[in-house]
């Protein structure tokens, strides 16, 4: 048996855009045990549902992170639109479905461009992002704001997007995806990335069922499940196929989300298509009486929202389960037994979200 | 389409065994969701068994000690660590106990009415 010892890694690293801390219980190089600890920016957002209105709180629940910032607030609002039992308009089902995909895009993009600044490839990262850029700027054009857009409302959306521009973003999304698909070519095939995600951070089938991972961490240990399948927004009409791999590792987590890019491409194509005209929102009045679960999948994978009322403007309790806080025991699973050297990219695999985690 | 799900309420002293047979039946454990309520807490189990959404709930009172589920789904100790530190549920045999040091908040049981 080697030498034994503890290594802190972070709450500040190169490879961490936010805060978290592992001690990493080192055999020579090997890590044999991983433990997580977080709250160092924990800010206790759904206590202040008992100072808000329940309307206001919206603008609080998509502060709880920059880039899942749109759909907190649609599965909070999907929630309350499920207690006070109204079905929102069609077209704004519809325009909640290309908001998502946009935010998917944009996701994927922002972490593919970061795995690419771990393992060293600045270009790469660069021109990853210089993609997410123009998904940016078509959320400016569509809502006025880049990263937190507040267009949802209890009831349906505040804003539309008139054929002209869904047009224009259609044709932006067709000269994206040649681009992407070049980018992604040096992901899949480029052997020096290869060498860095292949066999590493294997999670089997069976360990990602019992860890509870969700999302691309849990699709790319071959679990065929996507939480847009139960149909929230338009997506009972949308034709799609889940993305999964069998291989289980680094590799398949990344090949799992270049996939979902294509997939989302595709998703706001047929969206862009069946989009019907009509009304943005219905009117919902009185305050919320009763509960209600909504599952949402985010690009970082399910997150639950939870939310009672009790009939005064004020919720009893506003809860959202993020992906990222689901995924840190799938994290410790795979943490244990890798290379030292690896640790970095492994923990971006999770695509962790921080803020999220720590809402 | 809106998701149907199920939610039933349960004994505390039954959650061990439901746990055991949503494993057996290869459902994921998706969240366990602490509510105060005047006297005690609302406990949530959430389990998922392909797009099924099964919910068992426990209703106890703020004395009411609870085993952990930890050994049955590793996953369930953050969850459990989260409702202790915020709400000051007593969970039991907990496999990674943080002692309230999972936020680093400086008040004790914020969560708890």
């Amino acid at each position: 048996m080697g030498k034994r010892s503890v290594v802190p890694f972070g709450p500040q690293h190169p490879v961490l855009p936010e805060p978290i801390h592992i001690d990493l219980v080192l055999e020579d190089e090997k890590v044999i045990e991983a433990i997580p600890s977080i709250g160092y920016i924990h800010r206790g957002l759904e206590k202040l549902i008992e100072k808000r209105d329940f309307n206001d709180y919206l603008y609080v629940i998509e502060r709880i992170c920059g880039i899942c910032s749109y759909m907190h607030g649609m599965g909070y609002c999907e929630a309350l639109e499920r207690i006070f039992d109204v079905e929102i308009p069609d077209r704004a089902k519809y325009l909640r479905t290309i908001w998502c995909e946009m935010s998917r895009i944009h996701s994927h993009l922002l972490w593919l461009g970061l795995l690419a600044d771990a393992f060293g490839f600045e270009a790469l990262f660069y021109q990853c992002w210089r993609m997410r850029e123009k998904v940016l700027d078509m959320f400016e054009a569509s809502t006025g704001g880049r990263v937190i857009f507040s267009v949802n409302k209890i009831g349906g959306v505040l804003k539309d997007m008139d054929k002209d521009m869904l047009a224009s973003f259609v044709k932006e999304f067709d000269a994206m995806e040649d681009e992407i698909r070049k980018l992604c070519d040096v992901f899949l095939t480029d052997y020096t990335v290869e060498s860095r995600l292949r066999k590493v951070g294997i999670l089997t089938k069976e360990d990602a069922i019992a860890t509870g991972a969700v999302g691309p961490m849990m699709r790319a240990s071959g679990i065929e499940i996507d939480t847009r399948k139960t149909g929230y927004a338009a997506y009972s009409n949308i034709d799609f196929k889940i993305i999964t791999s069998n291989d289980c590792d680094s590799y398949a987590r990344c090949e799992v989300r270049i996939k979902e890019l294509f997939q989302s491409f595709d998703i706001i194509r047929q969206a862009v298509a069946q989009i019907p005209d009509g009304e943005l929102s219905i009117a919902v009045k009185g305050n919320p009486d009763g509960e209600a679960f909504m599952r949402v999948e985010q690009p970082r994978g399910e997150a639950i929202y939870y939310v009672k009322a009790n009939g005064t403007k004020n919720l009893d309790r506003a809860r959202v389960r993020t992906p990222t806080f689901t995924n840190l025991t799938p994290l410790v699973k795979i943490l244990q037994g890798c290379d030292y050297a690896d640790v970095p990219i492994l923990i971006l695999t999770i695509d962790p979200c921080v803020s999220c985690t720590e809402r | 389409m809106r998701e149907e799900y199920e939610l039933t309420v349960i004994d505390s002293s039954e959650l061990s065994g439901y746990a055991l047979k949503m494993k057996r039946d290869n459902a994921r454990l998706v969240q366990i969701c602490a509510v105060s309520v005047p006297g005690g807490y609302e406990l949530s189990y959430s389990f998922a068994k392909g797009y099924e959404f099964i919910n068992y709930r426990i209703v106890i009172d703020e004395d009411t000690r609870i085993a952990s589920i930890g050994d049955i789904y590793p996953s369930a100790v953050f969850y459990e660590n989260e409702m202790k530190e915020l709400f000051g549920v007593k969970v039991d045999s907990m496999y990674l106990d943080y002692n309230n040091k999972l936020y680093r908040i400086e008040q004790e049981t914020p969560f708890k009415k």
